[in-house]
Formats: C-alpha cells, sequence, structure tokens
C-alpha cells in the first residue's frame, strides 16, 4: 500500500555552505525538544485508527508508514543533501552502489542503452557489462573528455549519459555544460558521478546535468565509518526512482543515517582542509625527484587543469601519482613505508588512506585490460584526510626516501 | 607528529582482527578470564573498556599529558577531583566558574567539611590571599563562565606551588587546541567533553588528565570506586568529534572574533566581553596563554533589563536558545535565568553577572550568517 509522497521543493540556497550543513533539512524545534535528531530505529509506524491509514493512502496526511519506505532522519538527511547540491530532492541509499544501481534498475528496460565515459570508478562498470548486459541493456564507453565521441554514440535507444567528475583515479575533469548540452541535444538524461568533487567544489546540477550520484560513504559522511549513497535531482525524475527504491529495499539504516548527518555537520571544514592537504601532497610530489607524474587537477600540468580551475572551488583530497622507474613491487613499497595513511581501498575520510590500485581494485584484470584502464603498475593512489599537512608531507618524504 | 594528525591516529589502531580502519566499539560490560585471579588487561567495564581507554590515550595526547579519565559528565569529572579531599580541607576556586562547579562545591562538598572560598583569580594576589594552611586545591577556569575573565595560570601555579597545594584547571572553554594547562605547570585538566571535545551536541562526557602516576593512581582509584564512567557509545562519538576538533574550534574562533567585533561596534550593545578584543582586561595575558585563537564563546550586554535580553535571545532565527556550548550548533542563552541560575542571586551579582547578560557560543555556521541573525535579534 505503498503511496510515494511528493516533497515540496527544497528553498533556494540562500546561506553560506556551512550553515546549510549544520542546518539545512533540520526542524528548528525537534521532537522532545532535542538540539539533536532522534535516532528513529522504527521498523514500522503506526496509525492511531482506520480513518488514518485511510488518509494517508488518500494521501490527505503525508507521514512515515513502513521502515522500507522511508524514515523520519532519512527525509532530513534527504533535504540537507538536496540543499547541499541546490536540488529539489535526495534519495539515499544503503552504499554508492545502491544509488547508481537505483537509478538504472528504474529508467532502462531491456533494449536500451548506455553511454559512459570510460574513466569512472571499476565497480559502476563492471555493473554494467556482467549485470546490465544480463536485461538486455547495451553499455558504450567513450574516451573520457571526448564529447564528439560521446555524441556519435548516442542512438534512439539511448537513455543515459554517465560520467564521473573528477574520475577516479585519474581526475580528469568533465566540461559538466558539454556535458549537459549533450543530453538535451540529444534527449538524454545526464548522470555525473560527483562523489570526488562534492558539492562545495562544484554542483553538476547547477550546470544542467540531470542527477548527481554520491557515494556518500567517502567526503559526505568523512569519518571512515559509514557506508551510504545518495542520488539528487527534481522531483519529477526522482519519484519513480524513490518509489522503486521502497520495492528494492536497498535503504540506509537509522544508526547510518545519525553518524551521516552528524558527518555532514563538519562538512564544509572538512572540504576546506582536504583541499587544502591535496594540492600540497600534490605539490610536493610533482618536485620530487622520484616522482615520474602526478594527477591532480590543482596542479598546472594536469590536462584539464583549465577547465577545473573555471568550474570548481577546490580538487579535493585525492591525489593519484606514478613512481619513477619502479615496478609494482618497488611502487608497492613505498605503499608499505608510510607511516600515517592507513593501505585501505576507498577515501575521502578524516584519516588519510593509500593505495595501488594495481593490488587493490584491477589485480584479477590481464595486463592488456590495466593498459586500456589506463592502470600502470607503478600508480598509487593517496586519499588525504585532515591531519596536518607538514605531517603528511614529511611521512611522504621518508617513505619516497626509504 | 603534529595536534591535527595526533586527534585522529593516537588511539585509533587499526583493528588488529579486522583492519577496520575505525577500531570497534565494544560493549562489554565484563571480560572472560584465562584463570582465576590471574587478571588479564580487561576485567569489568567499570574498571576499564577498550573504546574508553582510546578516547583517553587520545585525549591524553592532545593536552600533552600521560594519563586521562573519562566520566560519565564533566561533573562527574569535577566530582571526582573533589573526592581526592578530605573534612576539614580547604579548596579556593576562581569566582567566574561554571555554575555547576559552584553548586557541587557549595551545596554538595560543603556537607563533607570541606570549606570552599570563591576568590578573584585574576588577581593572582587575591588569589594568595585566599590560601590556608589547609588549603589543598585551587580550582580554576580559564575563560571563566560567563564572563570570559582570563587567569593566568602560569601566575596562578606559581602561588599555588609556593604553598605546596594543587592546582586543576577546567579547560573546557579554550580547549587543548588553544590552552594545554599541564605545560603551565597545572596538575590536573579538567574537561566537559560535552562541549568542544564531543562538539556535536550529542554526547555527555567529561575528562580528566594529568602527567604524575601517582595522582591518577588516586583519581583512578575514586573513579572505579564510584563509578561514574563513559560509556562505550559516547566514547566513540567522543572519539569521533575529536577527529575535527582542531579545524572546528579554529574556524569557530575565526567567526567569534568577527561576532565580537560586530557587538563591540554596535550601539544597542554596552558591554562585550570577548578576550580577543583588545579593550578586554585580560587580552594580554590571553593572547599569550592561547594559541591560535581566543575561544569560541562570548557574552555581551544589552542596553535594557532583564526583560530586554530575554527578548533578544528569543528572537534569534539561527541561534538556538538552549545551555551548553561548544558545538557545531550556534547557541544563545541568558545566564542570569539559565546557566548561572543556581548561583545564590547575591552571589551572581556580586560576580557580575547581570540580567541584561546574554552568553552565546559560536558555532560553524557562515559567520555572515550569525551576525545578521545577531542584527535582527537586537531589535526584539
Amino acid at each position: 500500500m505503498q503511496k510515494s509522497t511528493t516533497l515540496p521543493p527544497a528553498p533556494k540556497k540562500t546561506r553560506g555552505e556551512s550553515t546549510l550543513a549544520v542546518h539545512a533539512g533540520e526542524d528548528r524545534q525537534k521532537l522532545g525538544d532535542s538540539i539533536t535528531d532522534p535516532i528513529i530505529c522504527a521498523a514500522t509506524f503506526t496509525f492511531e485508527s482506520t480513518q488514518a491509514v485511510v488518509d494517508f493512502i488518500e494521501q490527505k496526511q503525508p507521514r512515515e508508514e513502513y521502515g522500507r519506505y522511508g524514515n523520519p532522519g532519512e527525509k532530513v538527511i534527504e533535504r540537507k543533501l538536496a540543499e547541499l547540491e541546490n536540488g529539489e530532492q535526495a534519495l539515499l541509499y544503503s552504499s554508492g552502489m545502491a544509488a547508481i544501481v537505483g537509478l538504472f534498475m528504474s529508467k532502462l528496460n531491456a533494449g536500451d542503452e548506455v553511454v559512459f565515459f570510460d574513466e569512472c570508478y571499476h565497480r559502476s562498470r563492471e555493473f554494467c557489462k556482467k549485470h546490465l548486459s544480463r536485461f538486455g541493456v547495451t553499455t558504450r564507453q567513450v574516451k573520457t573528455g571526448d564529447y564528439a565521441a560521446m555524441e556519435a554514440a548516442v542512438n534512439d535507444h539511448t537513455k543515459l549519459l554517465v560520467s564521473e567528475s573528477p574520475t577516479n583515479p585519474h581526475l580528469s575533469i568533465v566540461d559538466l555544460d558539454r556535458f549537459a548540452e549533450i543530453g538535451r541535444r540529444t534527449g538524454v538524461e545526464t548522470l555525473i558521478d560527483a562523489t570526488l568533487a562534492t558539492p562545495f567544489n562544484v554542483r553538476p546540477l547547477d550546470h544542467g546535468v540531470d542527477y548527481v550520484l554520491h557515494s556518500a560513504t567517502k567526503y559526505l559522511a568523512g569519518h571512515n565509518d559509514v557506508l551510504a549513497g545518495a542520488l539528487i535531482g527534481d522531483n519529477e525524475k526522482l519519484e519513480p526512482v524513490r518509489a522503486l527504491r521502497g520495492v528494492m529495499g536497498a535503504v540506509n539504516s537509522p544508526h547510518n543515517i545519525y553518524l551521516l548527518e552528524r558527518g555532514l555537520k563538519t562538512f564544509g571544514i572538512r572540504m576546506q582542509r582536504q583541499n587544502e592537504n591535496g594540492q600540497a601532497v600534490a605539490e610536493f610530489l610533482d618536485g620530487h625527484s622520484r616522482i615520474e607524474r602526478v594527477y591532480y587537477p590543482g596542479l598546472e600540468s594536469h590536462p584539464y587543469h583549465q577547465v577545473a580551475k573555471e568550474t570548481m572551488r577546490g580538487f579535493g583530497g585525492l591525489v593519484t601519482f606514478l613512481v619513477k622507474d619502479a615496478d609494482w613491487r618497488e611502487t608497492g613499497k613505498i605503499v608499505d613505508s608510510v607511516k600515517i595513511p592507513r593501505i585501505a581501498p576507498s577515501l575521502g575520510g578524516v584519516e588519510s588512506l593509500i593505495e595501488q590500485p594495481l593490488v587493490m581494485s584491477y589485480y584479477e584484470c590481464t595486463p592488456e585490460e590495466r593498459r586500456q584502464f589506463g592502470i600502470p603498475d607503478n600508480m598509487i593512489r593517496m586519499s588525504c584526510g585532515i591531519e596536518d599537512k607538514e605531517d603528511l608531507i614529511e611521512d611522504l618524504q621518508q617513505a619516497l626516501d626509504a | 607528529m603534529k595536534f591535527r594528525t595526533r586527534s585522529i591516529h593516537v588511539g585509533n589502531p587499526c583493528d588488529p582482527a579486522t583492519g577496520a580502519v575505525v577500531p570497534p566499539i565494544h560493549v562489554a560490560s565484563t571480560y572472560v578470564q584465562h584463570a582465576a585471579g590471574e587478571w588479564r588487561e580487561f576485567d569489568y567495564g567499570r574498571s576499564g573498556n577498550p573504546t574508553r581507554k582510546a578516547l583517553e590515550q587520545t585525549i591524553a595526547s592532545l593536552e600533552n599529558g600521560r594519563h586521562a579519565l573519562a566520566f560519565a559528565t564533566g561533573m562527574a569529572a569535577t566530582h571526582c577531583v573533589t573526592m581526592l579531599l578530605q573534612q576539614g580541607d580547604h579548596l579556593v576556586a576562581g569566582a567566574d566558574i561554571y555554575g555547576g562547579t559552584y553548586r557541587l562545591l557549595h551545596k554538595i562538598l560543603n556537607r563533607s567539611g570541606v570549606h570552599v572560598t570563591l576568590a578573584n583569580s585574576r588577581d593572582p594576589e587575591e588569589l594568595e590571599q585566599a590560601l590556608r594552611p589547609e588549603t589543598r586545591l585551587v580550582w580554576l577556569e580559564s575563560p571563566g563562565n560567563p564572563l570570559m575573565s582570563i587567569t593566568d595560570l602560569a601566575a596562578c601555579v606559581d602561588v599555588a606551588k609556593r604553598h605546596g597545594v594543587m592546582t586543576a584547571v577546567d579547560n573546557t572553554f579554550a580547549t587543548p587546541v588553544l590552552t594545554r594547562p599541564l605545560d603551565l605547570g597545572v596538575d590536573i585538566v579538567m574537561h566537559s567533553a560535552t562541549k568542544y571535545l564531543g562538539g556535536h551536541s550529542d554526547v555527555l562526557g567529561g575528562v580528566l588528565v594529568v602527567n604524575q602516576d601517582d595522582l591518577y593512581d588516586r583519581l583512578y582509584f575514586a573513579q572505579n570506586a564510584t563509578g561514574a564512567v563513559l560509556g562505550p557509545f559516547d566514547a566513540f562519538l567522543v572519539a569521533r568529534g575529536l577527529k575535527t576538533l582542531a579545524i572546528r574550534v579554529l574556524e569557530q574562533c575565526r567567526s567569534a572574533a568577527k561576532v565580537a567585533e560586530f557587538l563591540a561596534a554596535d550601539r544597542r550593545v554596552t558591554r562585550v566581553l570577548y578576550p580577543g578584543l583588545p579593550t578586554h582586561p585580560g587580552h594580554e595575558i590571553a593572547a599569550r596563554q592561547m594559541d591560535g585563537g581566543f575561544g569560541a564563546m562570548l557574552s555581551f550586554e544589552v542596553a535594557g533589563d532583564f526583560e530586554k535580553a530575554k527578548r533578544v535571545v528569543q528572537a534569534t532565527e539561527l541561534f538556538q536558545l538552549a545551555v551548553s556550548l561548544g558545538a557545531v550548533e550556534s547557541l544563545i542563552e541568558q545566564p542570569a535565568s539559565m546557566s548561572h541560575a543556581s548561583y545564590d542571586a547575591a552571589d551572581r551579582q556580586r560576580h557580575g553577572i547581570g540580567d541584561g547578560l546574554i552568553r552565546i557560543s559560536v558555532g560553524l555556521e557562515d559567520v555572515d550568517d550569525l551576525i545578521r541573525d545577531l542584527d535582527q535579534a537586537l531589535d526584539a
């Protein structure tokens, strides 16, 4: 008996980012007069009478019904994320992958096609190739940044254009205006995975993109202790996606939702520090004799520096680099020699993390596949946390000297 | 390692069993032993808990101390310090102290036969005059609450040491980001971890930090014997809050300085108490004693009476009307009717806590939004 309730449009952005991070989406006077939102663990929500059920079904009374269809804490986070991204509505999921899968399952039917820019999170691509294909959906990949190729790949069956920006791990930057324009011209909806950018650095909806995707596990939650995903867009487009989420069930849990809300309170200041640390670490590595190449949009040498500078407020905490004349084992030694960043997948939290993409994500690929994905043996990806940048640089220095 | 790095990494090793980058929350109340009478590191939750211990290690590191103890609340931590005293002992406290501490000293501790004198700790000589042969403890707060008075901690420590008296500092307002009293010779640092350490208005907690092993042993004995320990879920939330402590506090200090300047220049405001203003009597000492900012708490007086101040604190749209402080949300309150209502009215007047006084805790919101909010509320 689930009825999707249309949320009122989020008000236009009138406050500073940090004010939004602390207050947006929250009621000023909360349950029990608490200053913080309660963690509402209810699996189901009670009705005071049969008439109340009837009123709900006839939508006279918007309210909760069953935990899979919605939770009051989830609504708060969704309003907060919508305001931060300047969108009408957000949908929270149990993980970033659950969010992108939720959108695909809602928007795509057998015979449809999706076009990707080829630099992307390995698991997103894998889902399309291995799983969407089983449902008769075709995935086409074009070279990242080749807008003509993307437009040329669109045909009558194309339903979605997908890219990350910045991409992972190469940190290429998509010109969001051009990307959205292709969608408008061809009548195809567009999705940007902005996990690495965050609304602090860029808001893709302002550029005309239809959907923003986040692994909220990363910068949004920010403490390496929550899994979450989100989609943000306008009400009309997301209502069917919300309805399907209620059926498929990849919703987040009330405890996680609270940790995400708490993490978002410091979003603005964390992003400032992570932008600063990313830039400082990239500059340090760029000047080091053992480093062959640094991928960081804030460096002038980065192929997308110009578009990044024009469209982004900062470039995030992720820095990718290649070690000069090192095979994969020698590269691994540097990863093993750092003392502050821990060796782990994921990114965006307060703790710095480091990994070698060949080992962490592409170990089972053939050398040919790795070449195709642009993952050389000597590549290291570091996610700068909010530690003192001097400590991170000193640590990298000793690891490279080791 | 520098402060921010320590706040993230000290006490937070990867879990050796699973590799989890965030240590697990240990909720067990009791611990299985290998053999009767052979105690392992942890035996019973009141005596020790791995999650609480990890937090204690982080806080000890941030305060440059050797040992820390985590309590259920700041008052539980303060109470533990007073349990070092006994009948006939005398305690001297600074005048501008938290209302709850005042209540503990004057309404509870006095019943155990411990005598209490409030002294103006802004003047180390006045503090010295209040000392008696039986004085065992000097309790200080800097900045003070709610007048933001600044106590020269090093000077007061000198006085106390000359008389062989122990010193304790409630460092809640300054936080270890700005002031590390142990470095100044103080014996015990106390925090209401509910405030900046937790930082998100969602945890109650208190801590004590010390350097001396024997003093730690005595405090630990009192804590274990009386049982006001911090729970594991709350210890986790405080530890999570500590990871952003430095960036929160420094940002909040920057905003508070701007708010203070705005208020100081406003005709509707008769007086602003903020140590960062050059006109503040404790400014010079604060500049020496506080590293990187002057705190994010400030008080001010509005032209008008009790009712006017009451209207102003009720008219803000971003600042929320609540006691407590130090969190990401900005708060506003009237000490005479709220945080310091537990003072006797006469003591309140004597110590300058007027009816028109308003105290604000500057949070993490955009400072322009906060100033706009105060601007409209002052017309109430």
